[in-house]
C-alpha cells in the first residue's frame, strides 16, 4: 500500500506554518488560487509529496483528485524530491538519432540515479524530455538553466564531474 | 432585441435550418434531422449534466465555405454556414479520429462486459471500420478492483471525461480527475489510490455514462451461480422497486414496461428457493422511519430528519459532512431490512439457520454492493445481504440461462416478506420515499385518516423541490433532492443553521433509483428515466393498499415478531449507525 496520504507528521512544521499563513491570506476562488498555493508549497518543501498535496486540498476545501490532477499536469511541479541540478536530456527525433539515449544512459550511470528519481547524494535529478527546439545542436541537454549542445557520450564524464565538484563545494 | 437578431440561418447537407444564435452545429443538424455520430459528448441538460469536453473528434463535419473540418458538438454555427456531414473529407476525418482511439484500445470485445452495449464498438460498426491503420503504444494501467462495487479499467478509458463531469459537477464527490498529461492522461483518483481508499460513494453514475467498459460494476454473477448450485444453501432473493420497470428494456420492452411477474418467474427459473420483495422492506422502512420522525417532532429531537435508504448518499454524508451524522434517520435501507428479517423472522418460522441462507438482492444500484459489505449491516456475524446483483447483471444471468423472458408467465412473490403497498413502489423514484413517509407519518401524528394520498407537489424531476403538508395543529416542511450536488446544497444549509425543513429525502442518482448506476444503460436518453418513474406511479395507483402501515404482512411481522414500531427488537434488526470518514 502507498504511504498513508493522511499522515503529515514527516512534513516540516515551520514550513507548514508558512504555508498556512499563505493560504489564510487567500481571498479569491480556491480553485483559481490552487496553482499559486502549489507553487508556494513547492518552494517551501522543494517538491509536492502526496501528503502535502492532500493537506493543500483539505485547507482549500478541494478534492484531492483535483489537486493531484493539477500537480501531474504541469511539468514545473514535482511529486518527487528534486536534486540540486535537474538534467534534462532531449529525446526528440534529431537528438535521438544522434545517440541521445547513450548520453542519457551514461549520465544515469555516473550520477547513480534512476530516471526521474533524485540521486542519493541529492545532487541530481535526470529526466528525458521531448524536443526542446534546438535540433541544430543535437544531441542537446540542459542542466538547470544552462544548455549544452553537441554532447557526445565522451563529454558526459567531464560535465558531471564538474557539477559534482561545485555541488559539494557549495554545501 | 428583435427575435430575428437572435436567429441564424445555416444549412446542413443542403437542408436550410434556422437556429438560435449560439447553437452548436450538432444542434443545428438535429433540427435538420441529420444524424452526426458523437462519442465524448453527453447532454443530459434536464439533469444539469452536460459534458462538452470535445476531445474525441468523432463528430467532425466539413464547413463547406472554409473547407475546414470542425467538431460539431462544440463548434457554434455562424450565419450562412454550409455544413456537410457526409462529404468524403468529413467521413474520412471521422474515421481517422475513431481509428486513432481504437489503436489504443484493447480488442477483447468478445469477452468484455460492454459487448453489444459499448458506444465505441457501436461506432466502429457504424463507421464500417474493418482495419485499424495506426499502430502505436498502448496504455498499460493496473485494473482497480479494490472496492466491492466498481471496477475501473483505465486501459479502456478514451478520456471522454463524462465520468469526471458526473463525479465533479453533478455529484460534487470529486473522486475522479484527469491525471498526468499527454499520452499518459487518464481519468483517475488522487495519487492513483485504489477506489476503496477514496471518498467514492459508489453511486455508479460514472458507470452509467461511461461509453466503454473503463468503469463497470464488480461482477457478482459467478458468486450467485455458485450459491444457486450449492445444495446446502437456501437461496433467497429480493427485488428492488426500480428493477421491475427497467429490466424489460434488456429484453426489448419499452422503458417503463412493468414486468414484476416475469421477474419473479425468471428468478424461480434461475433456481432461487424463495423470492421476496424489497417493497415489503420499503413498507417496513416507512413504518420505522415515520415512527422516528414522529418521535423527533414530538420530543424536540434533531430536525430535519434525512432519509437513509440510499447507500451512496449515506457514504456521501459520512465522507463530506461528518459533523452532520445525527441528521439521517437510523433506519436501515429496505434491502438490509429484508435481509435482516429473512435471516431472523423468516428463518425462525421456516426452521432455517441464518448460516444456511444465502441472501441475494437485485438492485438498480452499484452502491448497494458496498452497502451489503458494511459491517454495521450484519447480525451475529451474518451479513444481512450476501450478494447484490444489478439489474444489468440479472439480465445477463437470464440470458446466460437462455430463459425466454418475454414468454414467462407472471408469478407472485413468496409469502412472509412478499407483499407490498403502493407507497413502497414509489420508493424507486425521487420524491417517492418522502411521499410514502408522509402518508404514514400524517396518520401517526394526527391520529386521523389521510384524505388524499397523492402528493403531487413532491413529484417531478427538478433537482430540489419542497412542499408543506398541513397536519392540522402544525405543518410538515418537506424537502427533496436528487443528485448529490443538490444534496450538498441542502446539507450546507443545515450545517449553517439555515434549514427549516422537518424532513428531507435524498437520492444520489438522477431521478432516484430508476436512474441508478446499475440500471440498463440509458445512453443519454432522459425520457427513459421519466418513463420508468411514471411506471412506478402507475404501480402505486393500481395497488389496493397505498399506505405502508396498512400492509398486512408488515402488521403480521410486528404482531408476531417485532412488537411495536421502534421497539427494542426493531431497533436491533432494523436500525443502524454511521461513522465519520475521511474526504479524499
Ligand atoms: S463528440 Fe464531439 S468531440 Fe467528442
Ligand atoms: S462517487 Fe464514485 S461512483 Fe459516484
Amino acid at each position: 500500500m502507498k504511504k498513508d496520504v493522511l499522515d503529515i507528521t514527516d512534513l516540516d512544521e515551520t514550513r507548514l506554518v508558512e504555508l498556512d499563513n499563505y493560504i489564510d491570506k487567500i481571498t479569491g476562488d480556491p480553485e483559481e488560487e490552487l496553482i499559486h498555493v502549489l507553487h508556494f508549497a513547492q518552494q517551501q518543501f522543494g517538491y509536492l509529496p502526496h501528503n502535502l498535496q492532500r493537506y493543500v486540498a483539505k485547507r482549500l476545501d478541494l478534492p484531492s483528485a483535483t489537486v493531484n490532477g493539477v500537480v501531474t499536469f504541469y511539468s514545473l511541479f514535482s511529486e518527487e524530491p528534486r536534486g540540486k541540478y535537474t538534467i534534462s536530456v532531449c529525446m526528440g527525433t534529431a537528438c535521438f538519432v544522434k545517440g541521445a539515449d547513450k548520453v542519457l544512459e551514461r549520465i544515469l550511470e555516473l550520477t547513480g540515479s534512476e530516471k526521474g528519481k533524485m540521486s542519493e547524494d541529492g545532487l541530481f535529478t535526470v529526466e528525458d524530455v521531448r524536443c526542446i527546439g534546438a535540433c541544430g545542436l543535437a544531441p542537446v541537454l540542459t542542466i538547470n538553466e544552462k544548455v549544452y549542445g553537441n554532447v557526445g557520450v565522451e563529454d558526459v564524464d567531464d560535465i558531471i564531474r564538474q557539477y559534482k565538484r561545485s555541488g559539494r563545494r557549495e554545501d | 432585441m428583435k427575435l430575428i437578431d437572435k436567429m441564424i440561418t445555416c444549412s446542413v447537407n443542403d437542408i436550410d435550418v434556422n437556429v438560435e444564435k449560439g447553437s452548436t452545429i450538432l444542434e443545428a443538424a438535429q433540427k435538420a434531422g441529420v444524424n452526426i455520430p458523437t462519442l465524448c459528448h453527453l447532454n443530459l441538460h434536464e439533469l444539469d449534466a452536460v459534458n462538452q469536453s470535445a476531445n474525441c473528434r468523432v463528430c467532425v463535419i466539413e464547413d463547406e465555405g472554409s473547407g475546414r473540418v470542425l467538431p460539431a458538438c462544440s463548434q457554434e454555427v455562424s450565419e450562412g454556414m454550409r455544413i456537410q456531414t457526409d462529404s468524403l473529407k468529413a467521413v474520412m476525418a471521422r474515421r481517422t479520429s475513431l481509428e486513432l482511439l481504437l489503436s489504443n484500445h484493447p480488442r477483447d470485445c468478445l469477452t468484455c462486459v460492454k459487448n453489444l452495449d459499448c458506444e465505441l464498438q457501436n461506432l466502429s460498426h457504424e463507421m464500417n471500420i474493418k482495419e485499424i491503420h495506426y499502430r502505436g503504444e498502448k496504455m498499460n494501467h493496473p485494473i482497480d478492483e479494490s472496492s466491492q462495487a466498481i471496477i475501473k479499467d483505465p486501459n479502456k478509458c478514451i478520456m471522454c471525461r463524462r465520468c469526471i463531469t458526473m463525479c465533479n459537477e453533478v455529484q460534487t464527490v470529486g473522486v475522479l480527475s484527469p491525471l498526468e498529461r499527454g499520452f499518459d492522461v487518464v481519468a483517475g483518483t488522487a495519487f492513483h489510490l485504489p477506489l476503496d481508499q477514496t471518498s467514492c460513494t459508489y453511486c455508479g453514475q460514472c458507470v452509467s455514462v461511461c461509453p466503454t467498459a473503463a468503469l463497470a460494476e464488480i461482477d457478482a454473477t459467478s458468486a450467485v451461480w455458485k450459491a444457486l448450485n450449492d445444495e446446502r444453501k437456501h437461496t433467497i432473493v429480493q427485488v428492488a422497486p426500480a428493477v421491475r420497470v427497467a429490466l424489460g428494456e434488456e429484453f426489448g420492452y419499452d422503458p417503463g414496461e412493468i414486468s414484476t411477474g416475469k421477474v419473479v418467474s425468471a428468478l424461480k427459473r434461475l433456481g432461487f428457493d424463495t423470492v421476496f420483495d424489497t417493497n415489503f422492506g420499503a413498507d417496513l422502512t416507512i413504518v420505522e422511519e415515520a415512527k422516528e420522525l414522529s418521535e423527533r417532532i414530538e420530543s424536540g429531537g434533531t430536525l430535519p430528519m434525512l432519509t437513509s435508504c440510499c447507500p451512496a448518499w449515506v457514504q456521501f454524508i459520512e465522507h463530506q459532512f461528518p459533523e452532520l451524522l445525527d441528521v439521517p434517520s437510523s433506519c436501515k435501507s429496505p434491502q438490509s431490512m429484508v435481509g435482516a428479517m429473512a435471516k431472523s423472522y423468516y428463518a425462525e418460522q421456516s426452521g432455517l439457520s441464518p448460516a444456511d441462507i444465502e441472501m441475494v438482492s437485485i438492485m438498480p444500484c452499484v452502491a448497494k454492493k458496498s452497502e451489503a459489505a458494511r459491517e454495521e449491516l450484519s447480525e451475529e456475524g451474518y451479513a444481512n445481504v450476501d450478494q447484490v446483483l444489478t439489474t444489468r447483471e440479472l439480465a445477463r444471468m437470464i440470458k446466460e440461462a437462455a430463459i425466454d423472458f418475454r414468454s414467462l408467465p407472471d408469478k407472485p412473490f413468496d409469502r412472509l416478506l412478499g407483499e407490498s403497498t403502493g407507497a413502497a413502489a414509489i420508493f424507486g423514484t425521487t420524491g417517492g420515499v418522502i411521499e410514502a413517509t408522509t402518508r404514514t407519518a400524517y396518520e401517526m401524528l394526527t391520529g386521523k385518516e389521510i384524505g388524499e394520498v397523492n402528493f403531487k407537489d413532491l413529484r417531478g424531476i427538478e433537482g430540489v423541490r419542497e412542499a408543506t403538508i398541513d397536519l392540522g395543529e402544525r405543518t410538515l416542511r418537506v424537502g427533496i433532492a436528487h443528485e448529490l450536488g443538490n444534496a450538498r446544497r441542502l446539507l450546507e444549509d443545515i450545517r449553517d443553521g439555515k434549514s427549516d425543513f422537518d424532513a428531507i429525502e435524498i437520492m444520489a442518482c438522477p431521478g432516484g433509483c430508476i436512474g441508478g448506476g446499475g440500471q440498463p444503460y440509458h445512453h443519454g436518453d432522459v425520457s427513459t428515466l421519466r418513463r420508468r418513474a411514471e411506471a412506478l406511479y402507475r404501480i402505486d395507483k393500481d395497488m389496493p393498499i397505498r399506505k405502508s402501515h396498512e400492509n398486512p404482512l408488515v402488521k403480521e411481522a410486528y404482531e408476531a415478531y417485532l412488537g411495536k414500531p421502534g421497539s427494542e427488537r426493531a431497533h436491533r434488526l432494523l436500525h443502524t449507525s454511521y461513522s465519520a470518514k475521511e474526504r479524499i
